[in-house]
């Protein structure tokens, strides 16, 4: 039977908790207190309650069939979590860990956020449970992502634009850090995917899960079986696991996960650590696959979607990896736009330039396949927030 | 016997703390690092912590954050801090040297070449901010095997048990991070950190350095009568920030002495 992570965190060889000593009895508490709530009945109702009536859940799922008959093979359906409020699968582990927060007496929560999606859920989540809010966020990301900067704004966060390093994804981590290291006893880290130091992947895994285990019960109310493969994007990989850790023992099931291979993989400019065979590291409080370089320092990374512009990847993924349970592939940016651009107009749904990854990826394996076969793939977010990225791209400016 | 224990147990018979300065190798220039490592055990450092760059150098402060960025702009590896150590050590045979830094650049050379390394150039002791006890045991396999002291981090919000557990693995002293924060923070408690020592001594017969925010004289001085050993990083880092290449080894050097005379009259 899988199950993972083990008592001490770890996937295999990955996970674990690589932090600075003054916060190994924080995360060491987060483990108590998560042990305790996770299984406990007024939390686990509150949960779905919240999940119901604030998220919009369940997500439905939507046979693209439009798409599915341009592409000629197999047919591709898509878990819609881009309907869910706030736009994006995030909310779902905002309000898992913001709940868990609240149980803790912790007034005051910060974030790190790459896209803004897991900024805007923690500040949606925050608004709605009367805590502080502070949201950290690369420089560079505040300037590619400007409306989800003032949608936090208007929430009532902080947001703060962080100027060190790459001043993206990574950067933001390291800052929210060193927010929580100084200010550890009034304030909870709510981190925004399954990675980061034990119990975080686990934790953030348990509270997506409910996309995989609601995929499992709509699938065969649609089409009488489950889907021949499931397919996500991973950064750090939180939509992907929500989907796929459900699926792990049925063993019928593939399961694809989708990198961001930026300017190609040989080009060197991707955030695709797994695809691109990167050397394990620890960085953020984990062991895992890692971009970095000879002397391991962190390389900076490449992606069209600030969602995947990530050095490193979650542990259970790079354990999934290596016992051959899940397989990981890359697309480039420009088959991401395709994918984009088709979904817009095949089907009137604008995807989020992260799930665009995972579309691209059914798109390309679909016509190979028999039109009896079933492509699930996780359409984690909606692309609203890109578009001044994607008009940029395409030469105009709004 | 170890040069860190040799220092210890010298400055215990003389009654006096130990002075340990901690800077970033290859800040400002790889080729001043050497020169700044003598300059400060003549001017009366007793123990010297050399940072290692990392990228991403989550338990620091904007002081050190920046060394880290000028030290890997400068092209600082740390292949090339093992260099400047072995360098060091054709002329200075007696102060001790810990690297201090990440795990990740250590991860990428492989612990037991790193240990090994370590060894053949004369490193006493190596701090990885990022691996608490728990995830550390090959780590200090390697460690022991070529007799370097594996040096852990203590902090406010460590418990007994917690405390236990690093003292049967400890080596060489314990660094007690006197503050809950990064490295340069401003929010220095003395008195909570007078009331932790003795919790501390319960458990612990290494000594005791204590670092993070000592930021001046007076303060190095307050911190020298509750503990063995003060740590000054950010403010040393500060002085090489604001020095130029003609004057940094000088005023760094004067920066020292006077923390020297400060703790010696603790």
């Amino acid at each position: 039977m899988y199950d993972y992570p083990d008592s001490t965190g770890h996937f295999g060889p990955y996970g674990g908790i690589y932090m600075a000593e003054t916060l190994i009895p924080a995360v060491e508490e987060l483990r108590v207190q998560y042990l305790r709530y996770q299984n406990d009945p007024d939390f686990k109702a509150e949960f779905a309650y919240e999940l119901k009536h604030y998220v919009g859940r369940p997500s439905p799922i939507y046979h693209a069939k439009n798409w599915s008959e341009k592409l000629g093979g197999a047919q591709i359906y898509l878990k819609r979590e881009d309907l869910n409020h706030t736009g994006a699968h995030k909310i779902n582990n905002a309000i898992g860990q913001a709940l868990l927060a609240r149980r803790m007496g912790k007034k005051r929560v910060i974030a790190e956020t790459g896209a803004g999606m897991h900024g805007v859920a923690t500040a949606t989540v925050a608004a709605r449970y009367g805590m502080e809010c502070v949201v950290y966020m690369g420089a560079e990301d505040v300037q590619r992502q400007a409306p989800n900067v003032y949608r936090m704004k208007l929430l009532g966060a902080k947001v703060v634009p962080v100027e060190s390093g790459s001043r993206t994804l990574k950067d933001a981590c390291n800052e929210a850090i060193r927010d929580w290291v100084t200010n550890v006893e009034s304030t909870f880290y709510i981190f925004g995917t399954a990675a980061g130091p034990h119990p975080y992947p686990m934790m953030v895994r348990d509270f997506q899960c409910v996309i995989g285990n609601e995929a499992k019960v709509q699938m065969p109310e649609m089409i009488g079986r489950q889907p021949d493969a499931v397919i996500a994007c991973v950064g750090g990989g939180s939509n992907a696991i929500g989907l796929f850790h459900p699926y792990i023992e049925e063993e019928s099931v593939a399961i694809i996960g989708v990198e961001a291979g930026g300017h190609g993989i040989k080009s060197g400019a991707h955030a695709a650590p797994l695809t691109s065979k990167s050397k394990v590291g620890v960085l953020h409080g984990n062991r895992v696959y890692l971009m970095q370089d000879d002397d391991g320092q962190i390389m900076e990374t490449h992606s069209i979607s600030a969602g995947l512009d990530y050095p490193g990847v979650g542990p259970e993924h790079c354990w999934l990896k290596d016992i051959g349970r899940a397989q990981y592939v890359a697309i480039d940016d420009e088959e991401a736009m395709k994918a984009f651009h088709d979904l817009c107009r095949f089907e009137g749904i604008i995807p989020a330039l992260e799930s665009s990854h995972a579309l691209a990826h059914a798109a390309k394996i679909a016509p190979s396949m028999g039109r009896d076969k079933v492509l699930l793939v996780n359409l984690s977010g909606r692309g609203d927030k890109d578009i001044n990225t994607v008009a940029r791209l395409s030469g105009i400016s709004l | 016997m170890s040069r860190i224990k040799t220092v210890f147990d010298r400055l215990a018979s003389q009654n006096r703390k130990a002075l340990i300065p901690f800077f970033t190798a290859g800040d400002p220039r790889p080729a001043l690092t050497v020169p700044l490592m003598h300059a400060v055990a003549k001017a009366g450092a007793d123990l010297i912590e050399l940072g290692v760059p990392f990228s991403d150098p989550m338990a620091d402060g904007p002081v050190i954050q920046r060394a880290s960025e000028r030290a890997l702009k400068n092209h600082m590896t740390l292949k090339g801090v093992l260099e400047m150590v072995a360098e060091f050590r054709k002329q200075n045979a007696a102060t001790p040297v810990v690297l201090m830094g990440y795990g990740n650049p250590i991860e990428a050379m492989g612990w037991e070449a790193f240990a090994k390394q370590c060894e053949e150039v004369g490193v006493d002791g190596a701090l990885t901010v990022d691996f608490p006890p728990e995830e550390s045991h090959d780590a200090f396999l390697h460690l022991q095997r070529h007799g370097i002291d594996p040096i852990f981090l203590l902090a406010p919000t460590t418990d007994e048990a917690r405390i236990e557990k690093v003292a049967k693995l400890a080596r060489g002293y314990v660094y007690y991070v006197s503050l809950k924060g990064v490295t340069g923070a401003g929010n220095l408690d003395l008195s909570d950190v007078e009331k932790r020592i003795p919790e501390l001594r319960r458990h612990i017969s290494l000594p005791i350095g204590v670092g993070f925010g000592i930021r001046d004289a007076r303060t190095a001085q307050a911190t020298a009568r509750l503990c063995d050993g003060v740590v000054v990083g950010s403010r040393i880092v500060q002085e090489i920030e604001a020095s130029n290449e003609q004057n940094v080894v000088e005023n760094v050097s004067a920066l020292i002495n006077e923390l020297r005379q400060a703790i010696d009259q603790a």
